[in-house]
C-alpha cells in the first residue's frame, strides 16, 4: 500500500514536469473514451425511442394485408389487390382460437375541414377492436361501439395533431367537421402516441366507422374490401400458432387450392419491430468498435511516450537502482505512471463524453442515456489500456543494468 | 578487525563487438572495517570499474568478491539491490542527484526503498542533512545549490541508511579546492564515526586524507601502502573550517 502510494506520488510528479506532453499523450485516450461514452449514450437513446415505439404499437400483433408477396414469379407488392374483406376480419376473430381481437381497417389520405381551417391527414376506417389492438386510449368523449359499425354512423374520432391544427383551444367534442366533404360529428379524442417506428406522426389521424369509410367516404369499387387486418393474439407464446390458424382460415375462405400461393400476407409485427431494435443495437456496437480502435491508438501513443520517458530518465533509473530500488519498484513506478495517464485521460474523457451527449440531445432533440455501466467500463478499460501498453516500457526500465543506466548519457 | 571487502583475483573484460578491453586483470584487495582508502592511478587504469564491482553495480568477469563475508557471485538481482540499499552508500563525481527533487527528498530515496515509513524517513533525512551541515537547505532543489552543497546532499544520501561502506568515485573531481577540503573533512568525520570509506581520486592532497593508498595501473594494483603523511592535526583544522563555513553559508 505504502509502496503504491509512493509510486503514485513519484508518477504524478513526473507527469506534472511535462504537463503539455502528458496532456497530448492523454488526448488519444480522452477522445477514445469520450466517443465511447457519447456513442453508447446516443445508441441507448435510440434504443429507448424504439422500445417506446414498439410499446406504442401494441403488443402481440399480427398484420394481415392483401396480396401475395410473390405471385407467379412477378413481384406484386402486398396490398396491391383488394382480396381482404371485413368478413375476413370478423371470421378471424370468431374462428381462430388464439386470436383475442381482430381489427380490419382501411386507410386513405384526405382533407378534413373545420370552420375555415383545413388539414390533410390520414382517414382510417375502423371497428371497435382497432383501439384495443393498438392499445390506444380515448382522453375525452367515447370510442366507437358496435352500433356505430352496424349503423355506419357519421361519427369521428381524432388524434392530438388534428386537435392542435384544426381546433387549437376549442373543445372538439360534438363539433361538425367535413371529411372528404362528408359532414361528421367528433365524438372522441385519442391520447397522444408520438412517432411510429417508421417515423410518421401517429397522432395525425382521423378515425371513422369502417362501413362508413367503405361506402360513404372512399367510394371504392370493392365496397367490402379492407386495407389491412391487425390481429392481437392472446399471448406471445401462441403467435406462430395464430399465424398458422389465420393462414389456414383465409386459404379456405378464399378457396385457394393446395398448389397455389396465398393471396394475402401474414406478418408478425413484433418480429418486424425487434428487427429495428436489433439493427440499432448493431449500430451502437459498430460505433463502439470504432471508438475502441481509437482507444487502442491512444494506448499506442501512451506506450510511445512511456518508451521515450524511460530513455530520457535512464540516469534517474540508475540512481534509484544504485540506492537500492529493486526491479519491481521501477516496474511499479513506470506502470503507475502509465495507468495514471490513462486513468486521467479516461476521467477527462468521461466528462467530455457526457458533455458531448448532453449537447447532442439538446441540439438534435434526441434523448441520450449516459449509463453508469458505460462509465464503469470506460474506467476499467482505460486502466487496462494503461497496464497493457505501459507494461513493456516499464519492463524495459526495470530490466536495465544499474551501471549501464548510471553511465547513460 | 573484520574484513568488509575481500576481492580475490578479479578480472573484468568489456567486449565491444570483436574488440575486448581488459579493464581489470586480476585484482586482489582486502579492506578492513573502519579503513579510509584512497584509490589512485591514471585515467583508464580501472579504478571506476573496480569501484562499481565493489558497489555491486557491476559483476566481475572472473574472480570472487566477499562483501561483509557474503559471496556476491551467488546473489540474485533482488539481493544485490538489497545490499546496495543497506550496506553501501555511493558518492559520484557528477553528484547524481534527482533533478527537480528537493534535497530532503533526494536524501530520503534510499529510505523509500528500505520501506521506511514517511515520518521516520523525514526525521532520518533531516538528521543526515544536519550531519553534512545543510539543515537549512532541505527544501532547495539541486539547481538551487552550489556544487559543494550538491555533493554534501549526495553524501547525506549515502550515509542516511547507516551503511557499512561509502564508495566515492572522484567525489571532489568537480569541486574547487576549498569545497574539496570541506567534503574531505566530512569524510574524515564519518570515518571517525566508524564508516569504511573507499575513495577514488587523482589528487595527492585529497588522497592525503586517507589512511591507506592503493595505486592502479593498467588494470592491476601496483602499490598498496599505509599513508604515513596523513596528519591528524590537518584533519582537525579542516573540520573546524567546515563548521565555520556552515555559519557563513547560513548568512547568505
Ligand atoms: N562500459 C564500458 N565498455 C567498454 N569499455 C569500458 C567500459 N567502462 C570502462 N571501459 C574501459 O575500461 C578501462 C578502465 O576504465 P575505468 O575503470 O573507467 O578507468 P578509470 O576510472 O580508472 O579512469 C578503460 O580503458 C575504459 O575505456
Ligand atoms: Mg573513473
Amino acid at each position: 500500500m505504502e509502496q503504491l502510494w509512493q509510486s503514485l506520488k513519484i508518477a504524478s510528479c513526473a507527469l506534472r514536469v511535462n504537463k503539455l506532453r502528458s496532456f497530448l499523450t492523454m488526448l488519444g485516450i480522452i477522445i477514445g473514451i469520450a466517443s465511447v461514452i457519447a456513442m453508447v449514450a446516443i445508441g441507448a437513446g435510440a434504443e429507448h425511442i424504439i422500445s417506446e415505439q414498439i410499446s406504442s404499437m401494441g403488443s402481440n400483433l399480427i398484420l394481415v394485408i392483401p396480396g401475395s408477396t410473390k405471385t407467379g414469379g412477378v413481384q406484386m407488392g402486398p396490398g396491391a389487390v383488394p382480396t381482404l374483406t371485413s368478413d375476413d376480419g370478423r371470421a378471424i376473430k370468431s374462428e381462430c382460437a388464439s386470436v383475442e381481437a381482430s381489427a380490419p381497417n382501411i386507410r386513405v389520405g384526405g382533407q378534413i375541414v373545420y370552420a375555415n381551417q383545413n388539414w390533410s391527414t390520414q382517414i382510417t376506417g375502423i371497428t371497435p377492436d382497432f383501439l384495443i389492438v393498438r392499445d390506444w386510449a380515448i382522453v375525452s368523449g367515447r370510442p366507437f361501439t358496435q352500433s356505430d359499425v352496424d349503423g355506419a354512423t357519421k361519427n369521428g374520432i381524432i388524434g392530438q395533431t388534428i386537435v392542435k391544427e384544426l381546433f387549437g383551444s376549442v373543445d372538439p367534442l360534438g363539433k361538425i367537421v367535413r371529411i372528404r366533404k362528408v359532414p361528421f360529428r367528433i365524438i372522441g379524442v385519442l391520447k397522444k402516441k408520438g412517432q411510429s417506428p417508421q417515423g410518421t406522426d401517429q397522432d395525425d389521424v382521423v378515425m371513422i366507422p369502417l362501413p362508413t369509410a367503405q361506402r360513404k367516404v372512399f367510394g371504392s369499387p370493392f365496397p367490402n374490401a379492407v386495407g389491412a387486418i391487425i390481429v392481437k393474439v392472446r399471448n406471445k407464446n401462441v403467435l406462430s400458432r395464430a399465424e398458422d390458424e389465420i393462414t389456414t382460415l383465409l386459404r379456405q375462405r378464399h378457396h385457394i387450392s393446395a398448389k397455389k400461393d396465398d393471396d394475402f400476407t401474414v406478418k408478425n409485427l413484433s418480429e418486424l419491430l425487434s428487427v429495428a431494435s436489433t439493427s440499432s443495437k448493431t449500430m451502437s456496437l459498430l460505433l463502439g468498435a470504432v471508438a475502441s480502435i481509437s482507444l487502442i491508438v491512444g494506448g499506442i501513443g501512451i506506450m510511445n511516450i512511456m518508451l521515450v520517458s524511460v530513455t530520457e530518465r535512464t540516469r534517474e533509473i540508475g540512481i534509484r537502482m544504485a540506492v537500492g530500488a529493486q526491479e519491481k519498484d521501477i516496474l511499479l513506478q513506470f506502470l503507475t505512471e502509465a495507468v495514471l495517464l490513462t486513468l486521467c485521460g479516461g476521467i477527462i474523457g468521461i466528462g467530455v463524453g457526457v458533455a458531448g451527449a448532453t449537447v447532442v440531445s439538446k441540439i438534435l432533440d434526441w434523448p441520450t442515456l449516459v449509463s453508469v455501466k458505460a462509465i464503469a467500463v470506460a474506467v476499467v478499460f482505460s486502466g487496462s489500456v494503461g497496464i497493457f501498453f505501459g507494461f513493456y516500457p516499464a519492463r524495459k526500465a526495470s530490466s536495465l543494468n544499474p551501471i549501464d543506466a548510471l553511465r547513460y548519457e | 578487525m573484520n574484513e568488509v571487502v575481500n576481492i580475490s583475483d578479479v578480472t573484468k573484460v568489456y567486449s565491444m563487438g570483436d574488440m575486448c578491453v581488459e579493464a581489470l586483470r586480476g585484482v586482489s584487495l582486502t579492506v578492513a572495517s573502519g579503513e579510509f582508502i584512497a584509490i589512485m592511478g591514471a585515467s583508464g587504469s580501472g579504478k571506476s570499474t573496480c569501484m562499481n564491482i565493489m558497489g555491486c553495480l557491476d559483476v566481475p568477469t572472473k574472480g570472487e568478491y566477499l562483501l561483509d563475508g557474503v559471496n556476491i557471485g551467488q546473489l540474485n538481482k533482488r539481493e544485490l539491490a538489497d545490499l546496495r540499499n543497506r550496506k553501501l552508500g555511493f558518492v559520484f563525481q557528477v553528484f547524481n542527484l534527482l533533478p527537480r527533487t528537493s534535497a530532503r527528498n533526494n536524501v530520503e530515496l534510499p529510505l523509500i526503498y528500505a520501506r521506511i515509513q514517511t515520518n521516520e524517513r523525514k526525521t532520518l533525512a533531516l538528521k543526515a542533512l544536519e550531519r553534512v551541515g545543510l539543515s537549512d537547505r532541505a527544501d532547495h532543489l539541486p539547481n538551487q545549490l552550489s556544487g559543494g552543497q550538491q555533493q554534501r546532499v549526495a553524501i547525506a544520501r549515502a550515509l542516511v541508511n547507516s551503511p557499512t561502506i561509502i564508495l566515492a568515485d572522484e567525489p571532489t573531481g568537480n569541486l574547487d579546492s576549498k569545497t574539496s577540503n570541506e567534503v574531505m573533512a566530512l569524510f574524515t568525520e564519518l570515518n571517525k564515526q566508524g564508516i569504511t570509506i573507499i575513495m577514488v581520486t587523482h589528487e595527492p592532497d585529497i588522497a592525503a586524507y586517507a589512511s591507506r593508498r592503493v595505486l592502479f595501473r593498467d588494470g592491476l594494483i601496483v602499490s598498496d601502502e599505509a599513508n604515513s603523511s596523513r596528519a591528524a592535526a590537518n584533519t582537525c583544522v579542516n573540520t573546524a573550517s567546515v563548521v565555520a563555513d556552515q555559519s557563513t553559508l547560513r548568512d547568505c
